[in-house]
């Protein structure tokens, strides 16, 4: 026998949805707190790509004087190191929000809320997405001041190499944090690390070509690599490659569904295994 | 709804819980009637935490049927959630943010149409208005622990689960914390389900108490019901002879892992 009144009145309607925007932005509110409450911690986010900008654009500027290839396509390394690091920060900014929650015990309030897994992963993406931008958008600028190269000039590719690349990074963020969520703290470190395991067949210093063929085959199920290859096809042959496009686009399709399942199975054994509560160092 | 019956807030049936090697619920079958304070009671490893994450849907069961507020809480939780809440010394808000703002989020979390007046609101009631710009870190434990409960009455929850609801209060303010939650539970009807270890406090607030060693729930009554059954001055002294199996009941095994 139900015993549920009315909708509280003190409530919304969608306190009781399956889907609810406004506990989403309330989600992205709390990381949003944090970031503002800690200027360390929006100093780094833009520090290490503009220390990488810094460093390659130097690079770059050295080659081009030596090597007919960088020369020809002043800018490779430059774009590179930037979009490498939108596949990066958007894994971490999926897993270091998620590692918030489990550093402050704060799960178990979450998920006694109406606060759906689903939601979560959305929130986690969300800010996940307004981290790369805060990372990021410095560093392109400093390119242009210091050394003239504009990854813009990659035109509308570039934002559909953007979102390919952040979209693999929340993909592997997803199952970081489910990795995290299961076998506690200790996997902290892989989540650091673990992006770095699909960087040497991503292509992005070089072309996937001068791997060994069977790697090659490997790096096609990477959606990095076609976004990499793509952009060098702009680079240097002045080429837009819709076919890269199309398949980065599909296979981190895949990569999405893969990450999410992870997740809601490691939530699962979590609440199987009463994890929910038993958080924390 | 019968009206001669009161209605049921919570329904658990034949509930067992194992962890690897470790039986934490063995069969654990009860009901809650709506508008009543319970108490659960028992040692470490009695099963009270399992329970208590079972109910809010925290923990999944091996076997067994929930039912919270005529709902299958295995099925169907996210339609009760929104009604019900929970505090916990042991589980902590964010420290970094502040108490306003953590209390914020959560107000959006559960859906309140107005979330500033209600924060201010409990803020007055609950006595730390003037800390609700600090970070919820930097507070002390008995702060920490009335900005929680303000926070498990931020949604005028009908069930309240309360794990400990005074510890590191001074016996001042758990007292008044008490005398709050009473008035709360008077004024809306509302359930409230209570582990703690203060037998003055179970003794205080529930009309009914369910004693809980090894998994099973080995005596239930109200306070002075059991006090005069087991012939002692008081619940601690109840507790103790339970606890430490004089009751002539099944031991259960050593529970010291259950919650792990």
């Amino acid at each position: 026998m139900s015993i549920l009144r009315e909708y509280p009145p003190h409530l919304r309607r969608s306190s009781f949805a399956a889907f609810s925007v406004g506990r989403i932005f309330a989600m992205v509110r709390r990381y949003v707190y944090l970031l503002r409450g800690s200027w360390p911690r929006i100093l780094e986010l833009a520090y290490w790509p503009t220390m990488q900008v810094v460093m390659f654009g130097f690079l770059t500027q050295f080659l081009a004087e030596t090597s007919n290839y960088y020369a020809q396509a002043f800018g490779v390394l430059l774009s590179a190191v930037l979009l490498w690091d939108i596949l990066f920060r958007g894994q971490l900014g999926v897993t270091m929000s998620f590692l918030e929650e489990m550093w402050s015990r704060n799960l178990g309030h979450l998920f006694v809320s109406p606060l759906r897994p689903h939601e979560m992963i959305v929130a986690l993406m969300t800010i996940s997405f307004f981290r790369t931008l805060i990372g990021i958008i410095p560093a392109t600028i400093l390119a242009v001041l210091f050394f003239g190269f504009s990854v813009y000039s990659l035109g509308f590719p570039l934002i559909g190499f953007f979102f390919n690349l952040i979209v693999m990074g929340w993909a592997i963020g997803l199952v970081m944090s489910g990795v995290v969520l299961r076998y506690g703290l200790g996997a902290e470190s892989l989540a650091w690390v673990a992006v770095f395991a699909v960087a040497p067949i991503s292509g992005i210093y070089y072309p996937i070509g001068v791997l060994p063929e069977w790697l090659q085959s490997v790096a096609f199920f990477i959606p990095a690599s076609h976004v990499f290859e793509g952009m060098r096809a702009i680079l240097v042959n002045g080429e837009y490659r819709a076919d890269l496009m199309i398949n980065a686009i599909l296979i981190n399709v895949v990569y999405l569904s893969i990450g999410s399942a992870a997740f809601f199975s490691f939530f699962r054994t979590a609440r199987n295994r009463g994890l929910l509560l038993n958080l924390g160092e | 709804m019968n009206s001669t019956a009161r209605a049921l807030a919570i329904e658990v049936e034949g509930l067992f819980k194992s962890y690897e090697q470790v039986e934490a619920l063995r069969g654990l079958t009860f009901q809650i009637e709506a508008g009543a304070t319970t108490g659960l009671l028992g040692g470490n490893g009695a099963g009270k935490t399992t329970t208590i994450a079972i109910l809010l849907g925290l923990l999944l069961p091996s076997a067994g049927r929930v039912s919270v507020l005529g709902e299958d809480m295995l099925r169907h939780r996210h339609r009760v959630l929104p009604r019900m809440n929970f505090s916990s010394p042991y589980i902590d808000l964010p420290r970094r943010l502040t108490v306003a703002e953590n209390l914020r989020v959560y107000g959006h979390l559960y859906g309140l149409r107005k979330v500033e007046p209600r924060i201010r609101e409990l803020a007055v009631d609950l006595e730390f208005d003037e800390f609700l710009k600090r970070p919820f870190g930097s507070l002390s434990s008995g702060q920490k622990t009335r900005v929680a409960l303000a926070k498990s009455l931020l949604n005028h929850p009908e069930l309240l689960m309360l794990d400990e609801p005074t510890a590191s209060l001074d016996p001042d303010t758990a007292d008044w914390v008490r005398g709050y939650l009473q008035n709360y539970q008077q004024e809306t009807g509302a359930t409230i389900v209570l582990a703690s270890h203060n037998m003055a406090e179970v003794e205080r607030m529930c009309a009914d108490v369910l004693m809980l060693r090894g998994g099973i729930i080995v005596d239930r009554g109200a306070p002075q019901a059991l006090i005069d059954k087991y012939g002692r001055a008081n619940l601690e002294e109840v507790f103790l002879d339970i606890a430490r199996g004089r009751d002539g009941q099944e031991s259960g095994p050593d529970f010291k892992a259950a919650a792990q």
